[in-house]
């Protein structure tokens, strides 16, 4: 069993990649996504309250499937379409759609006022938001991003569905090889344990030390 | 002698109700002004449309060389005519994320081009001249009723507006805050800095505007000289709000 620990471990930066590309891409596009919806940009905010309605009302595996699988057949450019990269499209529209939501709720939770005086020493509208409004509700909306990451996270997991070998594949392939089942996966278990014990460390120093800073 | 700020048949309406109807006014330069009125009455709601933070239906707004039109105002006379005023809040709304010496800067990096150094410098100036001069790193959280609002005042002081407008700046502190607050805009007040504002305090307006301006309805019942309108009021509507509020 103990042998299975340097096997999975070297699985964990392919983990880790997906999981950070699709964090940061997600949050990119849900940025993005929040903004429209908040000042409703004609037109565009309908389509992307489709695409998140759709993100959300279906299932993961199902989108992953549907990128991996589908996609290519559909699309020439996509024809080989690895399973990492499908992996990390299919996470990063998927919880880009919950994301956005939550920083649309953060934004709408910025007080009124706030855009009031912004907008009253002159500022355009994109700096009232970049300058002013989105950094607040980045503070508001911290911890559950934090959240969504390690739901990214855990599941890069689904990944192997795709073929790729992942932290989850490689005890996939190590449990059929040496037939040690529970001790495999437990490992597995453990090491994402680890890693999301970790990250929620240092969230709630880093959460501590902010919460410190706008006090002073 | 010619307006500085000339306002010219205001209307403000939210839905059909109409909040004010056909506003005009005119300032000399270094003109300091008070708005008095019962609430509900359209002060705000006239400070709000002069910044276009209301945006009215009809009327005209002259600073210095600058008109907005309501009826054809694009986004470009709005901001330009945002540069020329300066708004200090009732609820002080301070950027909740920067100091108090960031708050002071933010208008000149962000709108008028500062470099960081040459808006460090100034707001440093500003927050000796209003008292603060050791709380620049203080975020809003952490000061007192009376800090913050000397800081949206020193916020709206920094962006060397023509016109300063305050709205009711002291009726969301604590009694012990206000005294410091009406100092400081006594102070701004001297330095014949044009500006109009609405304000509760009877005795400050009389003190330290150069013309009293009673709204009531949306409309602009009475002005003149503080002589005037607190010894001499003409209209029986001046007369029965001075009498209510003392
Ligand atoms: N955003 C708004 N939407 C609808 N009605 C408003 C809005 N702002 C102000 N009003 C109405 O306009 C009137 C004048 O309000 P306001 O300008 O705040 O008065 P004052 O400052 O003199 O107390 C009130 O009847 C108020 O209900
Ligand atoms: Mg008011």
């Amino acid at each position: 069993m103990l042998d299975l620990i340097p096997v999975i471990a070297s699985y964990v930066p392919l983990t880790l990649f997906m999981a950070i590309m699709s964090m940061i891409a997600g949050l990119a596009l849900a940025a993005v996504m929040a903004v429209i919806r908040v000042i409703k940009v004609p037109y565009l905010h309908r389509i992307v309250a489709v695409f998140i309605s759709f993100f959300r009302g279906t299932p993961l595996l199902v989108q992953l499937f549907l990128f991996y699988f589908g996609l290519p057949q559909l699309v020439s450019g996509l024809q080989n379409l690895d399973g990492v990269s499908a992996a990390i499209i299919g996470l990063t529209l998927h919880f880009s759609a919950y994301m956005a939501e939550s920083i649309r709720g953060a934004i709408l939770g910025v007080d009124r006022s706030q855009w009031e005086a912004a907008a009253s020493v002159g500022m355009t509208q994109k700096q009232v938001l970049t300058r002013i409004i989105l950094p607040q509700a980045a503070r508001t909306a911290a911890p559950t991003l934090m959240n969504y990451f390690i739901d990214i996270i855990k599941s890069t997991s689904l990944a192997f569905t795709l073929g790729v070998t992942e932290m989850m594949g490689a005890a996939q392939k190590e449990a059929s090889s040496t037939f040690l089942y529970p001790e495999a996966f437990l490992v597995v278990a453990v090491f994402y344990w680890v890693i999301v014990e970790t990250l929620s460390a240092g969230q709630r120093r880093l959460e501590h030390r902010l919460g410190k800073a706008v006090s002073r | 002698m010619s307006c500085q700020i000339d306002i010219k048949g205001l209307v403000k309406r939210f839905g059909d109700n109409t909040v004010l109807n056909g506003i005009d006014l005119c300032l000399q330069p270094g003109e300091r002004m008070a708005i008095i009125g019962p609430s509900g009455t359209g002060k705000s709601t006239l400070l709000r449309c002069l910044n276009y933070l209301d945006r009215p239906e009809e009327g005209r707004i002259t600073i210095g060389d600058l008109t907005v039109d309501a009826e054809n105002a694009q986004k470009s006379d709005i901001l330009a005519l945002r540069r020329r005023t300066g708004f200090v809040f009732q609820n002080y709304a301070l950027f909740a994320n920067k100091t108090a010496r960031a708050n002071i800067m933010e208008g000149l990096t962000t709108v008028r081009g500062w470099s960081k150094a040459q808006a460090t410098e100034r707001a440093d100036q500003i927050l000796s001249q209003i008292g603060l001069g050791d709380r620049g790193d203080s975020y809003p959280a952490a000061m007192s009723g009376g800090q913050q609002q000397r800081v949206g005042i020193g916020r709206a002081m920094a962006l060397d507006a023509e016109l300063l407008l305050f709205d009711e700046p002291t009726s969301a502190l604590d009694p012990e805050w206000v005294g410091e607050v009406l100092d400081l805009i006594r102070r701004v007040a001297d330095g014949r800095q044009t500006m109009l504002i609405v304000t509760h305090e009877m005795q400050f307006a009389r003190e330290i505007a150069d013309r009293i301006v009673f709204m009531e309805g949306g409309r602009i019942v009475e002005q003149g000289p503080p002589s005037q309108i607190f010894g001499n009021a003409q209209d029986d509507r001046t007369r029965a709000f001075l009498r209510r509020v003392g």
